[in-house]
């Protein structure tokens, strides 16, 4: 029996599309110079990254000089959490944070940080049964001292996306900059920054079939941040340390392709998103039910919730069965405690560990999705079965 | 190169493996590979010592580190590695049991309830839905087929036997289980960790309480219990107070020094006085013990036998075996008579039979025999009675 290799953790990485392996070739070996050098092969390889930069720029309707590039997406968002609040302590303008509970560990984790640590006040806002923000709340919680309102615009997990625009309006009508992690909403939205009210958006282009290891942060001119990263000065002095040029250029022209070729792609991941949301729970009644938003989701994210099920176990056994998937209530120590996510939501202690995410890619095909749909239920069956056992 | 022998049938069956990251079960599934079996890895995590930092002990299992290592030797295997964790159902069954053990007067064997209640039954059917065909572990042991059904053997190394604490185990256990490294001794197994390229062969291997960090029953006993730590006196058989003890657990039967009472001659503790939070002590004729009273008794064949037989029985794990008459009684209860009197015997430990290799099975040694005995005088079954 051939092992299958079926992919659905698209949320979690992506394969690097050829095209951006072939933009990236030239700048191991030939174009290697430090962008910072006076010399030619510095010359070449700054040219490089400026039209790197520019292409980014471009694909967003802002200026070069508004993007940097930062190591991966969590730092995007560590630098505009921390960059934003520590300037606004610098200037004397404010010491508050509104951000959600649904955030990514890489906005959580360092609000709690600049609360815990560094003394700034932070409002965590709760989310209702599809894990959506309440534009309203957003607006009862900002005072005068606020400083800066940051919502991701699509959760990671369950895929709902957040009304980004009313709430950046909002931040706007109140002179407040608004960050979003965008980090998974790249495949769905294009980001104009001419005609939306947002300040700060954090890429990841890992996600978007480029290498990983780049990150992305577009900064409003006029928003200033302090840097985290202190030395050379690069990136406008906002993030020392050389630019992985290659890198770079991978995601300029990974972010550049995702955006030309957005509507076909959308196309492929919701037929195949649509048929896994309506074919996993026929096959499980009873026993699971749709997390997030049913229709403003990620076009490539179909996310679930089992009854009486580990979501470590879930994974074990698709792994097993060649399908390759990830969980909010899973990790690889395997500790098996609810996700936060799905607590958020005001799910039940019987549904809180069994999260399971599928989440497809260029590459599936709605052939692999019928086998999925086939397998989680029995799947899910079994270990229903066996769970109860141990109860 | 050393031969590797093959144990069971080789045909391309699954096998889950527990693994630890310690030597035994990396050469257990290196084995296992070389044999031929779709093999998985697989790593329980049992326990965390709760606040652990620098200065909390280390646990001496499931760290991350153990971790690191067992995931790092499956994909040198170029197994599948998975992790699962059972530390709630451990900590409810095995470590809180220790703990209520302890604070009866019992010292207990924790391995022999998690080959019960952890190892052999919980991962094991999670191996079966796994559609394996087998779980393997690292223990020095061994399983034969015969056409009376599955033995469990000793290992061929018996300074390593680890039998005793597998005594739990049932045909229906045997039928799905391999011991690959009980068909060699140590020195052989580390020699094998070396000719597989295994980055283990230098590691320490413990068979101390894996949620002990730092063996030291004593400290976790005092901070997980407020009962442990209770003074009380410290008494001679004829009831005569001769001192003070620091908490019953912390003593163990058999025990000599230690004990801050000067006497003419050698006292021993004898055992353990819940009731009345006394420790009993006197002279070694007094500690001497020849019969017992085992409950829980398992026999590996599936049944037990219906007139009194002959075995070796060990006491406790590194017990030198003793030849004795063993006689069921009713509850799964067996009467335990020794040729010999044995020094040290103690209630909450196994007392495992055997037959030359073959473990027999065994049970849980019941409060001392002087209680129990006339319970079990009036619960002798009529075909097995006891001279």
């Amino acid at each position: 029996m051939n092992k299958k290799h079926i992919y659905l953790d698209h949320g979690a990485s992506t394969p690097v599309h050829p095209q951006v392996i072939e933009a990236m070739s030239p700048y191991w070996t030939e174009i290697y110079g430090n962008p910072s050098s006076s010399h030619e092969f510095g010359r070449a390889a700054g040219h490089a990254l400026d039209s790197a930069r520019r292409t980014v720029a471009g694909l967003m309707n802002a200026r070069p000089d508004e993007i940097i590039f930062t190591g991966c997406g969590s730092e995007s968002d560590n630098l505009a959490l921390r960059g934003v609040m520590w300037a606004a302590r610098a200037r004397g303008q404010g010491n508050h944070l509104i951000t959600s509970c649904i955030e990514h560990g890489a906005v959580l984790q360092t609000a709690q940080q600049l609360r815990d640590h560094f003394g700034f006040d932070v409002t965590i806002l709760p989310v209702n049964q599809y894990g959506q923000v309440d534009v309203r709340q957003v607006a009862d919680a900002i005072r005068p001292g606020t400083a800066l309102i940051s919502i991701m615009a699509a959760n990671n997990e369950i895929g709902t996306m957040q009304p980004v625009l009313e709430i950046g309006t909002l931040a706007r009508a109140h002179g407040i900059p608004f960050h979003t992690d965008a980090i998974q909403a790249a495949l769905v939205t294009r980001w104009d920054v001419a005609e939306m009210p947002v300040d700060l958006i954090s890429l990841s282009p890992h996600k978007f079939y480029g290498p990983k290891g780049v990150g992305i942060l577009y900064v409003r001119a006029g928003i200033e941040i302090v840097p985290a990263l202190t030395g050379g000065g690069h990136e406008e002095g906002r993030r020392s340390g050389t630019v992985n040029v290659p890198f770079a250029v991978g995601a300029a022209e990974a972010y550049r392709l995702a955006v030309e070729e957005m509507p076909q792609r959308r196309a492929h991941y919701e037929a195949l998103r649509d048929r896994l949301i309506e074919g996993i729970p026929a096959a499980v009644p009873d026993d699971c039910i749709v997390t997030g938003h049913p229709t403003n989701r990620l076009p490539h994210n179909a996310s679930f919730a089992f009854r009486h099920c580990s979501g470590n176990d879930l994974l074990i056994h698709l792994d097993m069965a060649g399908i390759a998937a990830s969980s909010g209530s899973a990790c690889k120590t395997g500790n098996p405690k609810p996700s936060a996510i799905l607590q958020a939501l005001g799910l039940g202690e019987e549904w809180t560990k069994g999260g399971l995410r599928l989440t497809v890619g260029q590459q599936n095909t709605l052939e692999e999705v019928e086998y999925v749909i086939e397998t989680i239920a029995s799947v899910v069956h079994k270990l229903q079965k066996l769970n109860l056992l141990f109860a | 190169m050393m031969d590797i022998k093959v144990p069971t049938d080789q045909k391309k069956k699954r096998v889950v493996v527990a693994m630890s990251g310690g030597v035994d079960s990396s050469v257990a599934a290196a084995l296992l590979v070389e044999q031929g079996y779709e093999v998985i890895g697989m790593m329980m995590r049992l326990w965390s010592e709760p606040g652990s930092g620098p200065a909390a002990p280390a646990n001496r299992c499931c760290t991350p580190d153990q971790m690191a290592d067992a995931r790092r030797i499956a994909a040198i295997l170029g197994i599948p590695f998975y992790v699962v964790d059972v530390q709630d159902y451990f900590r409810q069954r095995i470590v809180q049991f220790f703990i209520d053990e302890h604070e009866r007067g019992r010292t207990p064997n924790p391995c022999i309830e998690c080959n019960r209640q952890i190892r052999f039954t919980y991962l094991l059917e999670r191996a079966l839905a796994l559609d394996a065909d087998y779980l393997a572990t690292g223990h020095y042991a061994r399983v034969r087929h015969s056409d009376c059904g599955y033995h469990l053997l000793k290992a061929v190394d018996e300074t390593k036997d680890q039998s005793y604490v597998l005594h739990v185990l049932g045909q229906e256990h045997l039928a799905h289980v391999l011991f690959p490294i009980g068909e060699y001794t140590k020195d052989e197994v580390r020699e094998l960790a070396r000719q597989f390229n295994l980055p283990v062969a230098s590691k320490g291997e413990s068979q101390d309480l894996c949620f002990l960090g730092d063996g030291d029953y004593r400290r976790f006993l005092q901070e997980y219990s407020d009962k442990a730590g209770r003074p009380g006196p410290i008494l001679n058989s004829s009831g005569r107070e001769l001192g003070q003890h620091d908490g019953l657990p912390f003593y163990t039967i058999g025990q000599r020094k230690g004990l801050g009472i000067a006497a003419g001659e050698p006292l021993f503790v004898l055992r353990k006085d819940v009731g009345h939070n006394a420790l009993v002590v006197g002279t070694r004729e007094e500690l001497g013990q020849d019969d017992l009273v085992a409950r829980n008794v398992n026999w590996v064949s599936g049944s037990a036998p219906a007139r009194p037989i002959r075995a070796q029985v060990k006491i406790r794990y590194k017990a030198r075996p003793v030849t004795a008459t063993v006689a069921m009684l009713a509850d799964s209860r067996a009467r335990v008579h020794l040729d010999e009197p044995v020094f040290g015997m103690t209630a909450g430990q196994g007392a495992v039979f055997y037959d030359g290799d073959i473990c027999l099975g065994g049970g849980i040694i019941a409060d001392t025999p002087e209680d129990t005995l006339e319970t079990a005088n009036s619960q002798i079954v009529e075909d097995g009675i006891l001279t």
